[in-house]
């Protein structure tokens, strides 16, 4: 079954999905809240912007960070003047990479929720001598709750299954770097067959098993 | 008449792709460079035509066990070709080498690497890049130098892995692996060194990287793939092989 090096990389794929999950809701919902907002001529080129990943290749991504976290590239040299060396090849650089790469999955489910709260109860709100803080935490987040489960099972799943981006900064370290997908990677290139089905497997029925609460759990995606 | 030359396209596109006289070879990435050269020269001298596809040799393994088209092989490694005819994927008897791999440890900064690798056991960087040395020859040469070198405990925690040998290149490249072991094809043309500093490891320093190439089962009698095999043995073709960093 599973070997130590299979179990690591489980255990560290958690971590990461984890980790990057719980920035996101931190960097994105402030995002997904002013697109759902604003109406500034900016909001289509940010849109835009957070959605790329969907689009591009995850070796653009991946190829475009190791040059910009390198030694070389503007935010390297700023992680090195920092006095903490470059990302790549780091837990932290997987942990920036998967944050851009996911960013979409956690940010539109988001504002669509956002959008579909509207104007109103806030107001309501407002009349009632709630401050701006009140009514996103008493108002807000309970109304756009499905959002946020919606946006958190995607970001990790999607976290999870990020393979690209991860081969092309990660350097395949042990316990630090080498996630599922890029273990399973290895086992087929390495022709060891069985060990490449055991985790294929499991990530199959993982996946499905999200995708299968998402779809029970969640009156919006069911609806849609 | 428009029409007309929109439908010889579309039947050009369709005809394109398959032609009597054609060899689709799976080709290991460390060998592109040269065998596009030695496919153009094979072109122009047998009229045949060589379709080649780049990859690692593991995928490729994985592929042709599952039905991939290929009638050529030209692994990375001399196990790969003996399993497939082992498994009666390849025609026997046609195994042979076609190069021989060099190692190189380079530093994309000029003066960063000595002449004679003193800089691995100094420690004054942070990362060394080898390829995956589970996957690729390449690799396992690496760690056979380390070992050799009584190293390979001390510089660990500084390894990190591509999973082929161009990914390796590209660590170093970038300069996010100060050091690296790469192919020596990788960085030179026509025997000079193109950029930074490197050393070439000397062959007493880790096992042969022998490079086979075999028939595949899919190749058995075609004219293009017997030519092509014949082809890579010959002078001409041996002289690029060497132009590109490899010994045979």
């Amino acid at each position: 079954m599973l070997d130590d090096s299979a179990l690591s990389a489980v255990w560290l794929t958690v971590r990461l999905a984890t980790v990057t999950t719980l920035l996101l809701f931190l960097v994105g919902t402030p995002i997904a809240w002013w697109l759902a907002r604003t109406r500034s001529w900016l909001k289509a080129p940010i849109g835009a912007l957070v959605a790329l990943p969907l689009v591009l290749p995850p070796t653009v991504i991946g190829f475009y960070l190791l040059v910009v976290m390198g030694p070389q590239g503007p935010v390297g040299q700023f992680t090195q003047a920092l006095g903490l060396g470059v990302l790549p090849f780091t837990f932290w650089g997987l942990v920036v990479g998967s944050v851009f790469y996911s960013m979409p999955f956690v940010v539109q489910p988001l504002q669509n929720a956002f959008d579909a709260i509207g104007e109103r109860p806030l107001e309501v709100a407002a009349t009632l001598r709630a401050g701006p803080w009140d009514r996103f935490f008493s108002v807000v987040l309970p109304l756009a709750r499905p959002g946020f489960i919606t946006a958190g099972i995607l970001g990790f799943a999607h976290t999870v299954g990020e393979f690209g981006v991860v081969l092309m900064i990660g350097g395949n370290i042990p316990d630090k770097t080498r996630v599922v997908s890029v273990q399973i990677y290895d086992y087929v290139e390495a022709m060891e067959y069985a060990q490449a089905h055991w985790l294929s497997a499991g990530m199959l029925v993982f996946s499905f098993m999200v995708l299968l609460l998402l779809y029970l759990f969640n009156p919006n995606v069911r609806r849609q | 008449m428009h029409h007309c030359r929109v439908a010889l396209f579309l039947i050009g596109l369709l005809a394109g792709t398959a032609s009597a006289e054609e060899v689709q070879v799976a080709v290991a990435a460390n060998f592109s460079v040269p065998m596009q050269v030695i496919a153009a020269a094979f072109e122009k001298d047998t009229g045949h035509k060589a379709q080649l596809a780049f990859g690692s040799t593991g995928k490729f393994y994985a592929q042709i066990r599952n039905g991939a088209p290929f009638q050529i092989l030209l692994s990375a490694d001399a196990e790969t070709p003996m399993r497939l005819e082992r498994e009666g994927l390849a025609v026997a008897a046609t195994r042979f080498t076609y190069a021989v791999g060099k190692l190189a440890l380079w530093s994309a900064k000029k003066g960063m690497v000595d002449s004679s690798g003193a800089v691995l056991g100094k420690g004054n960087y942070a990362h060394l890049a080898m390829a995956n040395p589970k996957l690729a020859p390449y690799g396992a040469a690496a760690i056979d130098v380390l070992k050799h070198l009584n190293l390979l405990d001390a510089v660990q925690p500084r390894l990190v892995q591509g999973e082929n040998i161009a990914q390796t290149y590209q660590f170093v490249a970038s300069g996010n692996a100060e050091l690296g072991f790469v192919a020596l094809s990788q960085i030179t043309k026509d025997g000079k060194l193109i950029d930074g500093s490197a050393w070439i490891v000397p062959d007493n320093l880790h096992a042969p990287i022998r490079q086979d190439a075999v028939i595949l089962a899919n190749g058995k009698g075609n004219a293009a793939a017997s030519a092509l095999m014949a082809y890579l043995k010959s002078d001409k073709a041996k002289a690029i092989i060497r132009a590109y960093g490899y010994d045979i």
